[in-house]
């Protein structure tokens, strides 16, 4: 200390040697007493916050001669790098002290539940009809849709259903009436299939008409393990110029593969349902059939018989078209191996929640 | 259907397949669907037929008992027990046969189906050295009725049972399709077989009948459209008593049939043979003409089953002088009927009818008196108009080889057979239909094969063609799709690649459907537990929701024939069903239960609207399409919830909260937000809601749904759990938003002002905000309600409504002097609509 600094610093005023030294050490005692992170924060600014002892010094500082201000700076500079310092330390300290301590005192039991909220479910039927509308959509098809209360002209004369076919009594209809006293019992129907959506189909809409439907279907089967009354269904139709049957069997295929894997395949056998001619069962080869990959019965297809494209206002000479249908409670019931159709209509939450959203 | 092996091999050349599962497949491969195809079960060491030589009545057991001896050849008499060479002894308790009769006996060391070993022992105080056996017994049958008698002449003592038996012959059952009904025979099956495994075809119908031109019964057809065609053939002298030979015996057992008399068994047998259906009429009965006509009006039939029919004026009958004698092809007269007993050495005189019918008549009527038979089932399918000479020649043969007498002179042939149309066919329809490119000459070979006559001929446009002229018993073939269905199932399916069409590009989802699934899965990640339940209800479900007598919902649709007569209309809320789902899950112990159902309700018309039922084969015009659409009933798709017990669960971190009207409003809410909408609700009274917890949902002004807590009455009429909510909403009442609109996000700060405002009790919240929001004007962000205060430093029937608004400027800070003035405007707003005023 020299002379003039004597001079010109005040002794107790804020760049005193001694007033400096005192701030120095209550900032390190504070920050030694600080027994945590959180108090260490709580106290920094009282000592290195803009309002601290050594930030006002600072401002002092222009008031002073050169030399005595550059020995002042250098002076509050050292104290405040001191405090700093110890801050640091201390704080190094207590982090250390957290993570070797707190942290560790601070651990709960990760395992405690937390299911506050209540868990919800879809149906697995809506999701596996949303994921076979899929992929059909990335195909380019689109999505058709039809009313569950359905004419019978369309679920079975535009489907070209004699009047008193024997195909007509074996689909076990629900007969409907609008008034309990009305005598007319035949023109309305709760659709035993999907297939009217075709003729509703090829009436809204302009050719081609590439379209696959899911849909809710009723017939009169008691409930058991592997009928139920309301089941669902979904109905593809591809009309078009030099549609073949070719065509139908490589989107089977394409359907299977998506629905079962890069294994999976469809085999055709001959069959009859009077909306398509030639007709077919569709099989497929599905890989985790219990017991070993194998044929499992699918659904019905089949060119779509031109009877039907006239009653649609298609002419059979210029477009023809396929058809197919699956039952999706069936397909659940081998896809994923549910011995009893009931837990697919009883509606058990538990049932659902198996499935997720 | 179902066939031996061994009858179909009598019509195919060469040798089957050793095993019936190749014969399945070859069936299956050319359309015909396998049920199940029956073995016989194995028996194992000696199964003899045996003769009964004398029989010996015990006495003094609780019940009947014989003591036989039976002659079961010199090799098997010779191993018995006691013995004797000539016979073995054999105690038995039935009691249908005689001495005499030919039976099938199960030695000592034989394993009879289901494990049951056949030993010597001592019953009765005799040795009993094997078994006198059953059908049953023999797994051949299920007639119980007692033991198997074989008729004379089958086999002889000592002769090993099985073949006699067909153990050795499988029986296919077979699912035929209704476009094949000539499948429903063995002729058709060989046919199908045969053409499966080009194997050449043995008709057994083929050959001509002998020609008889004299009428052996008058007979005029009043009906020719109904009956096209009648055949009688007369047999006279007929021994009725006649055993039927076993192997018809044991062919009628197989195809599922029990065999009953001469008569019956080969009526019943040239049916499945041939696919004819035929009748036998006790021609002494018949009085005067026959006259095939439809009923008139009072005419009434007793069936061959004993039950007295009204007749209606569509149903075809076959008359004679007495009035009707048999319903057409669905079933005989009692009167006419051949008698089951006849005195010893007594004969009959048989008319046989063979008859061609209308398909459509034949299933109206067999529906409509609910007789479905194995005649019905045949004629509704169409059987081949050529067969009613060779059927009825067939049959009459078969009763004079069994039964004796003669052939009676004349024949009756009424009427004639329809004629198949020929249909022609580009000959590369059924490579274009298929995508395949078959053999040369397939098509061709493949129609020849099904029994067409085929012609090569040149199409309208100078193309090569070809006209088929279907054979008699394929009326199923009309038109050139019908024969590119039968050259590609005979090449096979299997022949036919794999190619993908390239469908134009879509459009992906519509909106709709893509909100559907927006709604479905919020709702699913909020909680609710999706479920399907069945739409049937009963009226007593709206008298437990307190409907009122005229409200619009008990308007329901009925269904003629339900599976549950309690459940008979289809359901105009897609509440009953989920509410019935709540009560199985709290029968199952699941007390906190949310469930969902998005689905179509059914709501008729005030007053029902007419269906037009269009013609086919042509389009229906635009306005006939629009009419169906408009009688059919309005089927909105309705998404509804029910919930009760804990919505949120007790647990470690504390107390549950239970489920209330608050939540089902709020799942409203969630399906507005999922659609775009904001819902507005509005307090309102409607059943099966709790008066004063029900919130009208609406759009707009628009009411599309209800939703709270439901009336205790009706929480107590259905047995539901105490304020268990609800909330259903017309889904397609919700406009769909296409677009919404891009909000502009500012960010400068913003500035929070909360304001307490006091009303009367009964203004809803909503409102207040409603006022606020408006007041606030653009600048204001945001209002959300964040107390609810009332007691008595706001008075007597009014409360404290505590409001966060928040400020923001699109363009600047905002300073807290425009914000104040913003709010003021807003509470300004709010004390002249509802009366609000600031809390001091």
């Amino acid at each position: 200390m020299s002379e003039s600094t004597q001079e010109t610093v005040p002794a107790g005023g804020p760049l005193d040697a001694a007033t400096l030294d005192s701030a120095a050490a209550a900032a390190e005692q504070a920050f030694a007493a600080a027994s945590d992170l959180a108090a260490l924060t709580a106290v920094r600014p009282a000592h290195l916050g803009d309002r601290a002892p050594l930030l006002l010094a600072r401002r002092e500082l222009g008031s002073l001669p050169g030399k005595d201000r550059a020995d002042a700076g250098k002076r509050v500079n050292a104290a405040r790098v001191r405090v700093q310092d110890a801050y640091d330390a201390r704080r190094e300290v207590l982090v250390a002290e957290r993570d070797a301590r707190v942290l560790v005192e601070e651990s709960v039991d990760v395992s405690l539940p937390w299911d506050r909220a209540p868990r919800g479910a879809r149906h697995p039927i809506t999701q596996l009809g949303e994921q076979i509308a899929d992929v059909f959509v990335a195909m380019g098809w689109e999505v058709a849709e039809g009313p569950e209360v359905e004419a019978s002209w369309l679920n079975f004369d535009a489907l070209n259903f004699g009047k008193d076919h024997p195909a007509r009594t074996m689909q076990d209809t629900f007969y409907l009436r609008e008034r309990p006293d009305s005598t007319d019992t035949s023109t309305m129907v709760l659709r035993t299939h999907t297939s009217p959506v075709q003729i509703r189909a090829l009436l809204e809409r302009e050719l081609p008409v590439y379209v696959v439907c899911p849909g809710r279907t009723f017939r009169t089967d008691e409930l058991d393990a592997t009928h139920t009354p309301v089941f669902n269904q979904v109905e593809g139709l591809a009309v078009d110029k030099g549609i073949t049957m070719a065509h139908l069997k490589g989107t089977l295929d394409a359907f299977a593969r998506a629905m079962f894997g890069p294994a999976s395949r469809t085999r055709l056998r001959p069959s009859y349902f009077p909306f398509t001619e030639p007709s077919a069962e569709v099989d497929v080869w599905f890989p985790e059939k219990k017991g070993g990959a194998g044929w499992v019965e699918w659904g019905g297809c089949g060119m779509v018989n031109p009877n039907v494209l006239l009653s649609a206002g298609v002419d059979p000479q210029v477009y023809s078209g396929f058809a197919f249908g699956m039952g999706l409670e069936r397909t659940l019931q081998f896809r994923n191996g549910l011995p009893d159709m009931r837990d697919m209509v009883e509606g058990d939450v538990r049932f659902s929640r198996a499935f997720g959203v | 259907m179902r066939v031996p092996v061994s009858w179909l091999t009598d019509h195919v050349d060469g040798e089957l397949p050793a095993d019936a599962d190749e014969i399945g497949e070859a069936f299956v491969r050319v359309g015909l669907e396998i049920e199940e195809i029956h073995r016989a079960p194995e028996i194992t060491g000696p199964l003899v037929v045996g003769r009964v030589l004398q029989i010996t009545e015990l006495t003094g057991f609780k019940k009947p008992i014989r003591y036989c001896r039976v002659d079961v050849g010199p090799e098997q008499n010779a191993a018995g027990d006691d013995g004797d060479t000539g016979s073995r002894g054999i105690v038995c308790g039935a009691r249908n046969f005689a001495a005499g009769d030919l039976v099938v006996v199960a030695l000592p060391g034989s394993v009879l189906p289901g494990g049951f070993a056949i030993a010597a022992r001592s019953t009765y105080g005799h040795v009993s050295d094997g078994m006198i056996s059953s059908a049953s017994e023999l797994g051949i049958g299920s007639d119980h009725s007692g033991i198997l008698v074989l008729p004379e002449g089958t086999a002889d003592p000592g002769d090993d049972a099985r073949p006699v038996l067909g153990l050795d012959d499988p029986v296919i059952e077979l699912n035929v399709t209704p476009d094949r009904g000539y499948c429903f025979s063995v002729r058709g099956l060989a046919r199908e077989l045969a053409a499966s495994l080009e194997r050449d075809f043995i008709d057994p119908a083929r050959g001509s009948v002998p020609a008889d031109a004299a009428p052996s019964w008058p007979v005029r057809l009043d009906d020719a459209e109904g009956c096209p065609r009648f055949v009688a053939r007369r047999v006279s002298g007929v021994a009725p008593n006649a055993p039927s030979p076993w192997w018809m015996r044991r062919r009628l057992l197989a195809a599922g049939m029990r065999p009953i008399s001469l008569t019956v068994d080969v009526t019943n047998y040239v049916m499945i043979e041939l696919g004819q259906p035929l009748h036998a009429y006790d021609a002494t009965k018949l009085q005067g003409d026959i006259v095939v006509r439809r009923a008139r009006a009072g005419e009434k039939l007793r069936t061959l089953d004993d039950a007295l029919r009204v007749l209606d004026p569509d149903d075809l009958l076959i008359t004679d002088d007495s009035g009707p004698i048999g319903l057409a092809g669905v079933m005989g007269g009692a009167s006419t009927e051949i008698p089951a007993e006849h005195a010893e050495g007594a004969t009959i005189d048989v008319l046989i009818e063979a008859a061609h019918f209308d398909p459509a008549t034949i299933a109206r009527g067999a529906r409509r008196h609910k007789l479905p038979s194995e005649a019905s089932r045949r004629f509704e399918r169409a059987v081949d108009a050529q067969l009613p000479p060779v059927a009825a020649e067939r049959a009459a043969q078969l009763l004079v080889e069994h039964g004796g007498g003669t052939i009676v002179a004349g024949r009756t042939d009424v009427g004639a057979a329809p004629v198949p149309a020929p249909v022609q066919m580009p000959l590369d329809l059924p490579d274009r239909t298929a995508g395949v490119v078959y053999p040369r000459g397939a098509t061709v070979r493949r129609l020849t094969q099904i029994g067409a006559s085929v012609e090569l001929a040149t199409g309208d446009d100078g193309k090569g063609a070809v006209v088929a002229t279907p054979p008699s018993w394929r009326p199923d073939l009309t038109m050139p799709a019908d024969l590119v269905e039968e050259v590609l199932r005979l090449e096979g399916l299997d022949v036919i690649p794999s190619v993908l069409p390239a469908a134009p590009a879509g459009r992906g989802l519509t909106a709709g459907q893509r909100r559907r699934r927006a709604v479905s899965r919020a709702l699913a990640e909020g909680g609710y537990v999706e479920v399907l339940p069945f739409p049937f209800v009963g009226a007593g479900v709206w008298d437990a929701f307190g409907l009122a007598a005229d409200d619009v919902r008990r308007r329901t649709v009925t269904v003629v024939n339900p599976l549950d007569a309690e459940r008979n209309t289809l359901s105009t809320t897609l509440l009953p069903g989920l509410l019935d789902t709540l009560v199985r899950n709290r029968s199952r112990g699941l007390d906190d239960v949310a469930l969902f159902h998005l689905g179509q309700v059914v709501l008729p018309h005030a007053q029902p609207v007419v269906m037009p039922e269009p013609a086919v084969r042509t389009r229906p015009t635009d306005n006939e399409f629009r009419q169906i659409d408009a009688a059919l009933p309005a089927q909105p798709m309705h998404v509804a919830v029910v919930l009760a017990g804990e919505r949120e669960p007790r647990g470690w971190w504390g107390g549950g909260r239970e489920a209330g009207w608050a939540d089902a409003v709020e799942a409203a809410r969630l399906v507005g937000r999922v659609a775009g909408v904001e819902l507005r609700v509005t307090k309102g009274e409607l059943a099966p809601f709790h008066p004063g917890r029900t919130a009208v949902l609406r759009v707009g002004d628009f009411p599309v749904g209800h939703a709270g807590e439901l009336h205790p009455q009706v929480v107590e009429a259905l047995g539901l759990p105490p304020r268990t909510c609800a909330m259903e909403l017309d889904l397609d009442l919700v406009p769909l938003a296409d677009v919404r609109p891009v909000p502009r996000v500012s960010p400068y700060p913003a500035v929070a002002v909360d304001v307490a405002l006091v009303t009367a009790e009964d203004v809803p919240v909503a409102d207040v905000a409603d006022a606020l929001e408006e007041g606030g004007g653009e600048l204001l962000e945001e209002v959300r309600l964040f107390d609810v205060y009332s007691g008595a430093q706001v008075g007597e029937g009014r409360r404290s409504l505590a409001f966060s608004m928040r400020f923001r400027a699109d363009d600047r800070t905002l300073t807290s002097e425009e914000a104040n003035a913003a709010r003021d405007a807003a509470v300004a707003l709010a004390g002249r609509r509802v009366g609000a005023e600031l809390r001091a």
